[in-house]
């Protein structure tokens, strides 16, 4: 009869093309010795000539981390995770600033090439002296600013000086520590404490670098925030910190994606991000997540257990996060809300897709503590392969969360009778007057559908990338258009024929 | 008998499966078996008012003087064996095999429609030392059979009332199963039912939740032949401080089968309303067609609810869903009836009711229905 009867092995073979961002830059790297101890958290905390407060912060959560066991509840399975045969430091060797590009490290531009950042961008980026910001014109390109995490250091920091004008504050953590420490000091730790989770105390005892956000009082931010999360010394945990303020009336759109180089052993990754919104302010933040899944057979890949967090704290405050998760082995990730303010918003869209032997287990906590409180959850999942696709997600209605609204929605789509999809929703609700909604769905490709397409000519793939496109569309339109452009072509990348 | 519970230990919140409901007050209860009843005649005017063939257990032990036999062919002797196949572990139900005594083995033969048959547990602990009570039920339905089932719990005093019935069901076997607990408040009650079902056999259930100061109602069922057909409803009303628990968890193991599930539950006071439902879809069930509903009402501002509808899923060509909603009353839809000079409590009542319809609706047997209706209006007066 038809479109289905078609062999699939052209389009395994489609599926299974190698990672198209597996590349490795070999930089000269300077590398603490492998293992944690109080010591190398001195060690840590000593390169970045940090004060004695967060060292002491960091030991703080050094304690809570051995206190606390890795968790277990969600649906991944790994061996066991040897966290004393980790680098838990490791930082490009400084040089003097170059006079221009041709003197960049080859190795680096290459990089860059590949990220594809444009040109004039990289010069920044590169730390090419007289290389500013001044060059950027809004007029012809809204800026995007890149804080561009290379292993543990942010090697520069771009448009600085236009954020700068704005009042924004956009720089690498251990800059902020310095520069802005009473920002740090009352902000660092308030919405994920370092004992939070095992995950969050190991990062915050021996996070190395991340992003720092600070947008004052009624600012819109100028231009999209960006980091480009890369993974690249063999063998290095990344710990990234990431920490973005609004104050009232402020709003800033935030922009993390990543990609990084194909290798064999398995990587570990335990970012931790906080948001702080006060009184009316807004901040979006994105991600495209990218990073090495493994190969077909589910050899190597990075672990990425993530905790992110944003604090709706003042009143019709909101925080949106969107993302799209194509990458990594294993995903625990739950980027959730915390609904304090009277009035304030949180939303999560979500399109995670899982291929070969990938486990995703994601999904979002809304925690609705104020009056007329609202949370929206789109929640899309695709599994293809031998993956395992769980949402998780917290929907809780405190007693004082008078008027609260929340509406989830969670689809999965399977492709291929060796995968799994699963939902494990917890919602919990004290509040007559709490408005609580949830329904989920579970389907396949439809037949009906993959037809209408191919006798309009399309090609098996085309139709397979047209109907995961619709699947994903109510979360894509939430995506900011430099990266909802990428995570099409992810998506396509990730899926592209893997029919069943 | 404190002993022994503590040795066994009681699910802790630790354990998934009891992450909302804690079973420490039914700990610190350190009950005792259940005396036997001398005056059985006496408990007459205790038993639900449903005609027909019914059997009685007065504190876990058969009151043949109170039952009324089934009809010819039914076999309800407390044979043992039959084909069960092992089910999932449940800490309560594994409780209740050590400490069973006594219990029903129903065997209805191949293709005889055997009518309605009535359960009955009435546990009395009138003293004022607390007791259990763990009795274990066999239910098998022969290829063709049908059976309707009409289960009852009720009591006075301080006792907990631990069920575990086990059913199978033949090819092409139908249950109708009824379920109403209406334990004294102070009482604690813990059912686990298992349910096996083969190709093409269909099993309707419906469980009315009303008593019990704490109530878990956990049930098990395998789709295990192609075809096969469950479908779960259930209602909870629940006020004061009660604490009130639907678990269920259906596993589609065999292609081309269905369950649809309706769980509704009216939380009122202080009460603490659980839900729990997982649908399971194994590889080789292709064609599964999954769907459960769980709605809540919450009428105080103490009141409380958690649920958690999971879906797990390894095969591709399937249709699951599950839905879930928690609100109060619609304030519009009450002044709607206000304003056509409806009193307050009637509106209230009026809207409860439709809020239950499409569960309820679920049970067709006329006096099924009757005793549940009865049981609800029951309900609704005394919390005026």
């Amino acid at each position: 009869m038809s479109a289905f009867a078609e062999p699939r092995d052209p389009i395994q073979a489609a599926t299974e093309g190698r990672y198209k961002w597996g590349f490795e830059t070999a930089i000269e790297m300077e590398i603490a010795p492998k293992g944690l101890n109080e010591d190398i958290i001195r060690l840590i905390s000593a390169k970045k000539d940090e004060p004695e407060w967060l060292l002491a912060w960091r030991l703080k959560a050094f304690a809570a981390w051995r206190e606390t066991s890795e968790p277990d509840w969600a649906k991944v399975k790994h061996p066991p995770i040897d966290y004393q045969a980790l680098h838990y430091y490791a930082a490009p060797k400084r040089k003097p600033g170059p006079k221009s590009l041709a003197e960049v490290d080859p190795e680096l531009l290459a990089t860059y090439e590949k990220l594809g950042i444009p040109l004039r961008e990289r010069a920044i980026l590169a730390g090419v002296e007289g290389a500013g910001a001044a060059e950027v014109r809004p007029d012809i390109a809204p800026g995007v600013a890149i804080d561009a995490v290379f292993d543990s250091v942010s090697v520069a920091t771009t448009f600085r000086e236009t954020l700068a004008k704005a009042g924004v504050i956009f720089c690498p953590i251990s800059e902020a520590v310095r520069e802005h420490p009473d920002l740090v000091r009352r902000y660092l730790g308030s919405v994920v404490p370092p004992g939070d989770n095992f995950f969050a105390a190991l990062n915050s005892a021996v996070f190395t670098d991340g992003s720092f956000v600070f947008v004052p009082k009624g600012v819109r931010c100028p231009m999209e925030l960006s980091t480009y999360f890369r993974i690249n010394a063999r063998n290095t945990g990344q710990f990234e910190r990431t920490l973005i303020i609004a104050e009232a009336g402020a709003s800033v759109s935030y922009l993390e994606g990543c990609t990084a180089p194909q290798r064999d052993e398995n990587q570990l990754h335990a970012a931790v991000v906080e948001l702080v919104a006060l009184d009316d302010a807004t901040i979006k933040y994105s991600t495209v997540q990218n990073w090495y899944p493994g190969d077909a057979e589910g050899r190597g890949g990075i672990y990425n257990f993530v905790t992110k967090r944003g604090a709706c704290r003042g009143a019709r405050s909101k925080i949106s996060w969107t993302q799209v998760e194509t990458g990594s082995a294993i995903t625990w990730k739950y980027p959730s809300c915390i609904l304090q303010g009277e009035g304030s918003v949180g939303e999560f869209y979500s399109v995670a897709v899982t291929n070969h032997h990938q486990q995703a287990d994601t999904g979002t906590k809304m925690i609705h503590l104020g009056a007329n409180t609202k949370s929206t959850i789109i929640a899309k999942g695709i599994s293809a392969g031998r993956s395992n696709n769980t949402y998780r997600g917290l929907v809780r209605m405190m007693p004082r969360a008078q008027g609260a609204r929340n509406f989830t929605q969670c689809d999965s789509l399977l492709i291929g009778d060796r995968c799994g999809a699963h939902t494990v929703p917890y919602i919990e609700s004290r509040n007559p007057s709490a408005r609580v909604e949830h329904e989920a769905t579970t389907s396949k490709i439809a037949d009906d559908q993959l037809f209408y397409c191919r006798s309009r000519g399309l090609s098996q793939e085309d139709a397979v990338n047209l109907i995961v496109n619709g699947f994903c569309k109510d979360v894509l339109k939430e995506l900011p258009m430099e990266f909802a452009v990428e995570a099409q072509k992810l998506l396509a990348v990730s899926l592209e024929g893997s029919v069943g | 008998m404190s002993a022994t519970l503590a040795q066994t230990g009681l699910p802790s919140r630790k354990l998934e499966a009891w992450k909302y409901t804690d079973l420490r007050p039914l700990a610190a209860l350190a009950p005792a078996a259940a005396p036997e009843i001398a005056d059985i005649a006496a408990l007459a005017a205790d038993l639900p008012s449903f005609p027909g063939p019914r059997l009685v257990f007065v504190n876990g032990r058969r009151a043949a003087s109170l039952s009324v036999p089934a009809p010819a062919g039914v076999i309800t002797d407390l044979a043992t064996g039959g084909d069960f196949a092992p089910f999932a572990p449940a800490p309560l139900a594994a409780l209740n095999a050590r400490l069973a005594q006594d219990g029903a083995a129903i065997h209805v033969p191949e293709g005889l429609d055997a009518g309605t048959l009535a359960l009955v547990h009435l546990t009395i602990a009138e003293d004022a030392a607390p007791v259990f009570v763990h009795p274990r039920h066999r239910i098998a339905l022969a290829a063709g059979a049908t059976l309707t089932l009409v289960e009852y719990a009720g009591g006075r005093g301080v006792y907990w009332q631990n069920p575990v019935i086990e059913i199978m069901l033949a090819p092409g076997a139908t249950l109708r199963h009824v379920r109403i607990q209406a334990e004294d408040r102070e009482s604690f009650h813990t059912a686990t039912i298992f349910v096996d079902l083969l190709a093409g056999a269909r099993y309707d259930a419906f469980t009315l939740g009303l008593g019990a100061r704490l109530a878990r109602s956990e049930c098990h069922a395998r789709l295990g032949g192609a075809g096969a057909i469950a479908h779960l409803a259930a209602v909870q009303l629940l006020r004061g401080a009660q604490h009130g628990d639907i678990t269920t968890v259906v596993a589609h193991d065999a292609p081309g089968c269905a369950s649809r599930q309706t769980v509704k539950s009216v939380v009122d006071g202080r009460a603490h309303a659980v839900f729990q439902g997982r649908i399971e879809v194994a590889r080789a069930a292709q064609k599964t067609d999954g769907y459960q509903m769980s709605q809540a009402l919450l009428l105080s501002p103490d009141a409380e609810i958690d649920c958690k509808p999971e879906l797990e899923i390894f095969a591709d060509d399937v249709k699951c869903s599950h839905g879930a909603t928690i609100g109060a009353l619609d304030p519009e839809q009450l002044f709607y009836l206000r304003a056509r000079g409806i009193p307050e409590a009637a509106a209230r009542a009026m809207l409860v009711r439709a809020f239950l319809i499409d569960a309820i609706e679920a049970v067709s047997e006329a006096g099924a229905r009757a005793l549940l209706e009865r049981a609800i209006d029951d309900w609704w007066e005394g919390a005026r």
